[in-house]
């Protein structure tokens, strides 16, 4: 489904990305992991065009994403979880929900998403016409996925989901994440958090540096020697 | 939303009824000719800087190529245009013409604006404000070098064709203008650039598309304020346009509230009335407007309103809590 092929990526002189390898296939939960700077933000944010790309390319089926415009890969299919889920501070919940439908046309199926939306986070629909900025993180971090979802998105990219918030509540977006991969979605999740990315995750990349240090079904790379060390706190 | 659009047809009912008021002094009259043709600038830069999150200090510059564009249409070819509709009535025959000179100057500033917008508003950041701040010295420099126009002297010999009804009229179809592309959703599409701009492209948004849009049609808008002030006036000079004029359009609405139209127009009031007021001041003008905008950025960055609307509703309802307490 998704292809990174040989990704090289340069801020001025700081080389990000020195030739990711990356592939997602459809139905999959697929987690990145590794350290703070590893260059993770910085592979999902070139998806979407959003960083400097030296070399490489990123295929989604046959499309070629480093050809279009940032605005255009919405319209594939694909949806963005930011880091820091920058919601819309000044919107309600409703409203961000409803710019995440903002290229589906048909307003039953924005009603339909809407539902499915408030039926994974019950707490979004009783705050729907509070502003997005008035939020609790874990709030907002919900926001930002049920915005993702509105668009009728088959591959989401997940950035740090789980950054900032109390254990009990990143639980509960995981188990959502689960559900939500049994709709048929597939996940590209980047994760600090090696322990949660695991109990999810089908197959892991490890990244160190601006390169793929390793990669492999989860079970191989949970009972990795040198991952249990520097991830997984022992 | 009904309520804010009732508020704004109040206002704007109030200009015209001094329309109707005849024996209207004149200074009172000048005065409210340049709190419309204020009130324009406002709200177009609001659309720009309020609602879609950019910065862009060049409004004065595109006031100043509006205006002496239509100015010198009416100058050099009015008087063939009026000659060529003789089988009209000449108050409708005048009156056509200024109107498509005036559209005519907008779409000249639309022009620029979009020269200028579409090479620096694909890039994020700050490039936009440091090119409306050329732009407007450019344009500047252009018409002092520009005889057919005066130059240095000034452009005299502008037909008086501006009165308040038309102010009143452009003020009215500015605000609506406005107030109906916010409220559309390509006003979602707009808003949700200043509210993230990355997040907004990856909803899907061409966000270079609406920050372009947005912008020339603010730049239309100051053309039309500029021909209006021309055709009132009678006389340009490229003084008129200094960067001190940009900054205080900057300041009407952050005084008023960036994002709010009602906000705009009740910042362009204060800074139509308030230097009447502080006419002995005059010379500390430029210090007391920068001094404003960064008291006004430090302490209340949202305006004096913010980015809500005032309506008569919230009035009444604060008037009710106040009394009670
Ligand atoms: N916009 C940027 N400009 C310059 N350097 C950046 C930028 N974004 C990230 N970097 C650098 O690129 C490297 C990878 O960062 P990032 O992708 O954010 O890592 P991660 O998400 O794994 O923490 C880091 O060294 C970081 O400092
Ligand atoms: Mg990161």
């Amino acid at each position: 489904m998704l292809s990174i092929k040989d990704l090289h990526v340069y801020y001025g002189g700081i080389k990000a990305l020195q030739g990711i390898n990356l592939d997602v296939k459809e139905g999959e939960v697929v987690a990145l992991i590794g350290a703070n700077g590893a260059g993770k933000t910085t592979t999902l944010r070139s998806i979407f065009r959003l960083t400097p790309i030296v070399k490489g390319d990123i295929y989604f089926y046959e499309i070629n994403l480093t050809k279009l415009p940032s605005y255009k890969i919405a319209s594939l299919g694909i949806a963005h979880v930011p880091e820091g889920r920058r919601v819309f501070p000044n919107m309600t919940v409703k409203e961000n929900l409803e710019m995440g439908a903002y290229l589906v046309k048909d307003k039953k199926v924005i009603e339909k998403n809407l539902e499915f939306v408030y039926n994974l986070f019950p707490r979004l629909k009783e705050r729907q016409k509070q502003l997005a900025g008035t939020l609790s993180g874990g709030e907002q971090q919900m926001l930002a996925i049920g915005r993702a979802l509105m668009s009728n998105a088959r591959l989401l990219l997940l950035d740090e989901p789980s950054m900032g918030l109390a254990p009990l509540l990143v639980q509960e977006i995981f188990s959502v994440l689960k559900k939500i991969n049994e709709e048929k979605i597939t996940l590209l999740l980047v994760e600090q958090n090696a322990n949660m990315a695991f109990s999810i995750a089908h197959r892991v990349y490890v990244m160190e540096t601006g390169k793929i240090v390793l990669s492999g079904p989860t079970e191989e790379i949970a009972n990795n020697e040198a991952v249990k060390k520097a991830y997984l706190g022992g | 939303m009904r309520r804010n659009l009732l508020t704004l047809t109040i206002l704007i009912l109030i200009l015209f009824l001094s329309v109707l008021s005849k024996n209207l002094d004149p200074y009172i009259y000048q005065i409210l000719v340049f709190f419309g043709i204020n009130s324009i600038l406002a709200v177009s830069l609001n659309l720009i800087n309020g609602f879609t999150g950019q910065f862009s200090i060049g409004h004065a510059g595109f006031m100043a190529a509006g205006g002496y564009f239509s100015a010198a249409l009416s100058v050099y070819q009015g008087e063939k245009l009026l000659n060529i509709l003789s089988f009209l009535p000449k108050d409708l025959a005048q009156g056509a013409i200024f109107l498509v000179f005036l559209i005519l100057g907008g779409l000249f500033s639309a022009i620029l604006g979009l020269i200028i917008g579409i090479p620096t508003l694909r890039l994020k950041g700050d490039y936009l404000a440091i090119a409306t701040l050329g732009f407007g010295e450019i344009i500047r420099v252009a018409i002092l070098n520009l005889d057919v126009v005066g130059g240095p002297r000034g452009f005299p010999g502008i037909p008086k064709l501006t009165d308040i009804t038309w102010v009143t009229f452009w003020a009215f179809i500015a605000v609506v203008v406005i107030y109906r592309i916010i409220n559309s959703s390509h006003g979602r599409a707009i808003i949700s650039i200043r509210e993230d701009e990355t997040a907004s492209e990856s909803m899907g948004i061409n966000t270079t598309y609406y920050k372009v849009l947005a912008f020339s049609i603010g730049a239309f808008f100051a053309g039309i304020a500029g021909g209006l002030f021309a055709h009132y006036l009678m006389m340009l000079h490229p003084s008129s346009f200094t960067f001190m004029r940009s900054v205080e359009i900057l300041l009407m609405i952050v005084l008023g509230g960036l994002g709010s139209i009602t906000g705009s127009i009740f910042g362009a009031f204060i800074l139509t009335v308030l230097p009447e007021a502080l006419r002995g001041f005059a010379h500390l003008r430029l210090i007391i407007y920068s001094l404003t905008l960064i008291i006004m950025m430090l302490v209340r960055p949202s305006g004096l309103i913010g980015n809500r609307e005032i309506s008569f509703y919230r009035i009444f309802k604060f008037l009710r809590r106040k009394g009670i307490n």
